[in-house]
């Protein structure tokens, strides 16, 4: 097999799934309006929240909108992680997943694939995100919109294998339900994403702890930070530490041998 | 020799580089009793200096080797050298001074004394007091015209602007504005005069030469109750595009269009903003924010705020030296 191969299978696997998604104009608006309701509606109603303290990498004082902007780019790619996943299973289900396990190619190297894909959609729909927001009056320094594109990918990559990872567990597409409940909430509410740590830390330790051993919220902070131009080091350590477990875990709940593929009697 | 002759203009291309972004900017500080005194290029605190109780106005000589600094609890104002950063003399103000204005010649230097209802005219060579004018109940906003033909002090319980005369040093008109005014500031033109009203939560403009008011500009910010939108501090840039109101515990700066005099923005800053300054090429607005404790820098040009910086309690006046 040689590297044009691969690039062939990759190119196959992203392009389908971009395709996919422009020519799903719904999803596209779908997607957007998600984080749209939450900078327009949720956050008009904070506005004065915050404020009180300054914190990195922030200068001066901002309004909620500001703040919650890059916990909303998070939002945007943790449900396209779990919307990837969420694709895995109905793929299963169909059956266009065994074309794509038959190929001779490497298992890992078509989950990887399939996560890279679902991050290009993300990090496309970010930017739009970002865009709109600009015309909301929430801008960040020019070199910000390019840094960002490296965390971008990162924390894409991150939230794709753990949806991946889920993925492996669910069976049917009827339990993507329980996902939403125990998955993407808990992850979503105990970030940083909608309020800052030193907040959550008034109300209560616990949450505080929960929040700042979230790999959502550290995905969310790296985000934050590279979008002023800074680079919050342990913030990517631990987003990078996170999406390798969860890549390894994810090839090995994929893998026909050892994963629970097999337990559930392979589908 | 081309080596050498390289270098020499490099580092003097730096030297001269340096030296044009040099800018000190002084802040009083009411709690600490002190001035704060801060490069605002680097975004840094450099040091604090006691200078007397309860320290409030502050402005700058008009070659920019002197300070003036009203203590107000020590009834006097204090003479400070801008690059020594000693006391080099007294000015006397008599009871409370809190807020004054030097005349644009830096001959006089006129002081509200809101206890006893006066204006002290004090020349500033001879550190005399040449003159106290009876003006109305609690005297608190001060401003020579950049002409030097008026002095505006607004009494903030008679509700009114007094016209003095430089020359003749007499009351010579009143115009009635909003309730309690406390900051006054003419345009660089001399033609108008902005006045901010505290409790009413508005801009006043006045027409110099007919002293009637062109217009009242209400202040609102959606998600803030009326009673914190409590406008003071103003800024007016030299070519009357934008003036600047800073509004108390709204904490926000209030963009306005000195053509159109609509307000065209709300900026963001620290807690209970009072004070305002530009840099000296008006690039920049300083805000001292007093119960934050700190002041924010707004860059003009983009109309962003971009930092702000802890300087120590109750930041009250500010100006910046080049």
């Amino acid at each position: 097999m040689s590297l044009l191969h691969f690039l062939r299978a990759m190119w196959g696997i992203v392009g389908r799934e971009l395709w996919r998604f422009i020519q799903q104009k719904e999803r596209f608006i779908s997607a957007l309006v998600r984080p749209l309701i939450w900078l327009f509606v949720f956050a008009a109603g904070f506005r004065n929240t915050l404020g009180m303290a300054i914190a990195p990498p922030y200068e001066t004082y901002i309004l909620y909108e500001v703040y919650i902007t890059p916990g909303l780019i998070g939002m945007i790619q943790l449900f396209n992680g779990m919307q990837s996943s969420l694709t895995m299973v109905y793929d299963r289900e169909m059956g266009s997943m065994r074309i794509l396990l038959v190929s001779p190619l490497p298992r890992w190297f078509l989950l990887i694939c399939k996560l890279i894909a679902g991050t290009a959609v993300s990090i496309l729909q970010v930017y739009v995100f970002l865009g709109i927001a600009w015309f909301y009056d929430i801008q960040a320094p020019l070199q910000g919109y390019l840094l960002i594109l490296p965390a971008l990918i990162l924390d894409g990559l991150m939230l794709g294998a753990l949806g991946l990872l889920l993925s492996s567990f669910i069976r049917q597409l009827e339990n993507f339900a329980g996902v939403m409940n125990f998955v993407i909430f808990p992850l979503f509410f105990m970030s940083t994403a909608l309020y800052p740590l030193w907040k959550i830390q008034e109300s209560s330790a616990l949450l505080h702890n929960l929040a700042s051993y979230n790999p959502f919220s550290q995905g969310v902070e790296l985000i934050r930070f590279a979008l002023y131009g800074q680079f919050n080091q342990q913030a990517f350590i631990y987003t990078l530490a996170a999406f390798i477990i969860f890549m390894i875990a994810a090839i090995i709940g994929y893998t026909p041998s050892k994963g629970m593929m097999t337990r559930k009697g392979g589908d | 020799m081309m080596k050498k002759w390289l270098l020499a203009t490099g580092l003097l291309a730096i030297f001269a580089l340096s030296n044009a972004q040099a800018e000190t900017v002084f802040v009083t500080l009411e709690k600490d009793n002190a001035i704060a005194v801060v490069d605002p290029i680097a975004g840094k605190l450099l040091k604090t200096i006691h200078v007397g109780q309860r320290p409030r106005g502050i402005a700058l000589s008009v070659d920019n080797k002197l300070l003036y600094i009203a203590t107000s609890d020590d009834n006097t104002i204090r003479i400070i050298d801008t690059t020594t950063l000693k006391e080099v003399g007294q000015l006397p103000s008599d009871k409370d001074p809190e807020t004054f204005s030097l005349s644009p010649d830096g001959k006089q230097l006129y002081v509200s004394n809101e206890d006893d209802n006066l204006v002290t005219v004090i020349d500033v060579a001879a550190k005399k007091s040449v003159k106290q004018i009876k003006v109305g109940v609690e005297p608190e906003g001060i401003a020579v015209s950049p002409d030097n033909q008026w002095v505006a002090s607004a009494s903030e319980t008679t509700n009114m602007v007094h016209w003095i005369n430089t020359k003749t040093l007499e009351i010579v008109d009143n115009t009635l504005v909003d309730p309690r005014p406390r900051a006054v500031a003419f345009t660089a033109d001399s033609q108008q005069l902005w006045v901010t009203s505290e409790i009413a939560g508005s801009l006043t403009i006045l027409d110099v030469k007919t002293k009637k008011i062109l217009k009242t500009v209400k202040l609102e910010v959606q998600g803030v109750t009326a009673e914190k939108i409590q406008p003071v501090g103003i800024a007016i840039d030299k070519n009357r595009r934008f003036g600047y109101v800073a509004m108390g515990t709204a904490n926000r700066v209030a963009v306005i269009n000195a053509q159109t005099f609509a307000v065209e923005k709300y900026l963001l800053v620290g807690q209970r903003v009072w004070n305002l300054a530009f840099s000296p090429d008006q690039k920049r607005l300083y805000t001292t924010n007093g119960i934050s404790n700190d002041i924010s820098i707004i860059d003009v040009e983009n109309q962003k705020v971009t930092k702000s910086i802890g300087v120590g309690r109750y930041p009250w006046g500010v100006v910046a030296k080049p």
